[in-house]
């Protein structure tokens, strides 16, 4: 039982930045719009966050360059992500090209930028990420936390998160009684681009010490089958985000256990992926996703 | 004044309505934008340039004379470009999204290894790892299109989560294999390996044929047959193809087990072509698979467009090692590709023109009578 204590702080590290990416991309999609792009504004964020709290942590800033680093790298991953909410919206483009050019996109940017700023294929080193509390918890559990609950109250208490979801659903419907589509929708990709972000940078500063193109490595896609598997609701997709968190912590968690050590660490890898599959194939045929998510809105056709 | 205007309408309109020349302009200004980047951080773009030049004319850099080993790797390069950009292509024609080719081409490149490795060698070993790498890509997008068509999975979603499973389950295969190690495995037999032509300095290889094949087989298929005619159909109005007695359901899986057997040679050909005398033991992705979707958006998934597209990011991959000498980051160019990609999306953008400039002609035309 100890043992299983134990290990809650790893898992939470690990879920804590899925969740956050995936809670943005369930708004995004509620709103009306696919965001494939998520890994690549993850991978934004956490370089952004990564070169910040190097240089603040030189100035001498400590924790509260690693808070601010977080924000500047989520604030830097909405603008890019600004990108794809012009793509998708004015444009009416196929989300999953624009999607895909942002992803590639990154994946130059951000090693671009260390080539620049470092001379290398890589961010400096830090020395301190962020650090855990008393009972081992990392801030970012709690930004977690803090961002399911705000995603569900606005979702679902407030009418700006009814205008949202009426978007994803029926734009048509919600522009005859005069909620704005266009506008609703840029918030929905530009909220998705600030959480991946976010989440980018709480996944660089409490995992590793540096940036590399392995950072993110498939995460932001781990968070968009959450999306998926947790059936674009709240509650669902924070069971989700656990199920694959966990699952990739098991890698981690493994080597406590005799009888897990011996498998091979893949067959964790693999986990969280035939998981999603899995799921998939079996809620087919059930309709759980928002109407109009990936149509473009076209207001001059009937 | 007037035939001026006239003769420039016709530009514009002719220029709309040729998907050749937007993929043009769009490449264009991918690097016109790569080329601003470059300066914004104040390094020299004529380097980048040069090393772009080099890599297609085979011009050394150092001492003035001819290098055609940068010929040879160009076109070495180009092989897994173009195949992974008909595994996109062909899916795409029949209105899927095939963000799985990573995943394929692991699959092959793992099929062709195992065979490689596990087999006694015998003389002609080469064709059998083929084969098995087409068939294991096939079978790792045919899975997908069989997901598609009968139970409606999104192919984005599976086959990226294919992508993955595709890298765990190569490196579980690869580590069983003899000699393993971290990184590589024992020393591939010489009956596996591709024979090298024309620039012997150079990984250029038979592959490349075997690629030219794929562009003649791809453009066959799409356009000459009644097969081909079906996937088009389906790609235009799946409901439309279905009332006309097209088994769509058949279209769907069968053209995502061919889109994957491209990707699974492409696979083979790297690793019994390229510059690897050991198997391999991955531990990340090539990115083949997923910028093979860029070559094939940027060539309008035709096959000549594609092979093309193809060409110019094996010129990007080989000029990568010559822009680092010249002290440009070679990240470059997959900021270049990536905003290809991104012009690309946004040249949806151009409907909205051509759509504001019919109403306008209407406009005129009512306003004359």
């Amino acid at each position: 039982m100890n043992m299983i204590l134990s290990m809650i702080p790893t898992i939470l590290m690990i879920v804590s930045p899925i969740l956050i990416t995936a809670i943005g991309g369930m708004i995004c999609e509620r709103s009306g719009v696919v965001n494939i792009a998520l890994e690549g504004l993850m991978a934004i964020g956490a370089c952004t966050a990564a070169s910040c709290h190097y240089f603040l942590e030189l100035a001498g800033w400590g924790q509260a360059g690693a808070w601010l680093s977080l924000l500047i790298g989520a604030i830097v991953a909405t603008l890019f992500s600004t990108i794809h909410a012009v793509a998708a919206i004015d444009l009416k483009a196929d989300q999953t090209i624009s999607g895909t050019g942002l992803n590639l996109l990154s994946d130059g940017v951000t090693i671009f930028a260390a080539q620049i700023l470092f001379r290398a294929d890589r961010t400096k080193e830090f020395r301190v990420g962020m650090l855990s509390d008393r009972i081992g918890l990392y801030p970012t559990a709690y930004i977690a936390l803090a961002v399911v609950l705000v995603a569900w109250y606005v979702l679902y208490k407030t009418p700006f998160g009814m205008h949202l979801r009426a978007c994803g659903e029926h734009p048509a419907a919600a522009d005859s009684v005069g909620i704005n589509v266009r506008v609703i929708r840029y918030a929905g990709v530009l909220t998705s681009g600030f959480l991946a972000g976010l989440a980018g940078g709480c996944c660089v500063l409490t995992q590793t010490i540096q940036y590399t193109s392995n950072t993110i490595n498939g995460r932001g896609f781990i968070a968009l089958a959450a999306v998926a598997f947790g059936r674009w609701t709240p509650l669902g997709v924070t069971g989700a985000a656990f199920l694959f968190g966990a699952a990739q912590a098991m890698s981690v968690i493994a080597t406590n256990f005799a009888f897990l050590k011996r498998l091979p660490s893949e067959i964790f890898n693999i986990l969280p992926y035939a998981v999603t599959l899995i799921a998939l194939i079996a809620f087919s045929g059930r309709e759980f996703a928002p109407r109009s998510s990936g149509k473009p809105y076209d207001k001059g056709a009937s | 004044m007037k035939r001026n205007d006239l003769n420039r309408t016709s530009f514009i309109d002719w220029f709309l309505g040729n998907d050749g020349a937007i993929s043009f302009a769009v490449v264009i200004l991918g690097f016109i934008f790569g080329t601003i980047i470059v300066l914004l951080v104040g390094k020299n773009p004529i380097n980048m340039y040069k090393s772009l030049l080099y890599s297609m004319i085979g011009r050394a850099r150092s001492n003035g004379g001819w290098n055609f080993r940068y010929i040879g790797e160009t076109l070495n390069y180009s092989i897994p470009f173009v195949l992974c950009g008909f595994a996109m292509a062909f899916a795409y024609r029949v209105g899927l999204f095939n963000v799985g080719g990573e995943g394929q081409y692991i699959m092959g490149m793992t099929a062709a290894q195992t065979v490689a490795l596990l087999l006694p060698p015998f003389p002609g070993q080469w064709v059998v790892c083929l084969l098995a790498a087409i068939m294991a890509g096939a079978i790792w997008g045919g899975i997908v299109g069989l997901l598609k068509a009968r139970f409606k999975v999104s192919e984005v979603v599976a086959t990226i989560m294919l992508n993955y499973i595709a890298l765990y389950l190569s490196r579980l295969i690869c580590l069983q294999h003899p000699g393993a190690t971290t990184y590589n495995t024992a020393a591939l037999p010489a009956t596996s390996k591709l024979a090298k032509f024309l620039i012997p300095s150079s990984n250029l290889n038979i592959g490349f044929f075997f690629m030219l094949a794929a562009v003649f087989i791809y453009w066959f298929v799409m356009e000459k047959t009644k097969a081909g005619f079906a996937f088009r159909a389906t790609g235009y109005n799946q409901d439309a193809a279905r009332c006309s007695g097209i088994p769509v359901v058949r279209s769907i899986s069968v053209s995502m087990a061919v889109a994957g057997a491209f990707a699974g040679l492409a696979g083979a050909l790297v690793l019994l072509g390229g510059a690897y005398p050991k198997g391999r033991i991955i531990v990340s992705m090539d990115n083949y698979g997923f910028n093979g979707m860029a070559v094939a958006l940027v060539g309008n998934c035709r096959a000549i467009g594609t092979l093309l597209a193809g060409l110019l990011f094996g010129v990007m991959k080989q000029s990568q090692s010559l822009m680092q000498d010249m002290d440009i980051p070679k990240e470059i160019t997959y900021i270049i590709q990536g905003l290809i990609v991104v012009f690309i999306a946004l040249r949806a953008g151009l409907q909205l023109v051509r759509e504001y400039r019919a109403k306008r002609i209407v406009a005129s035309k009512v306003a004359s009578v």
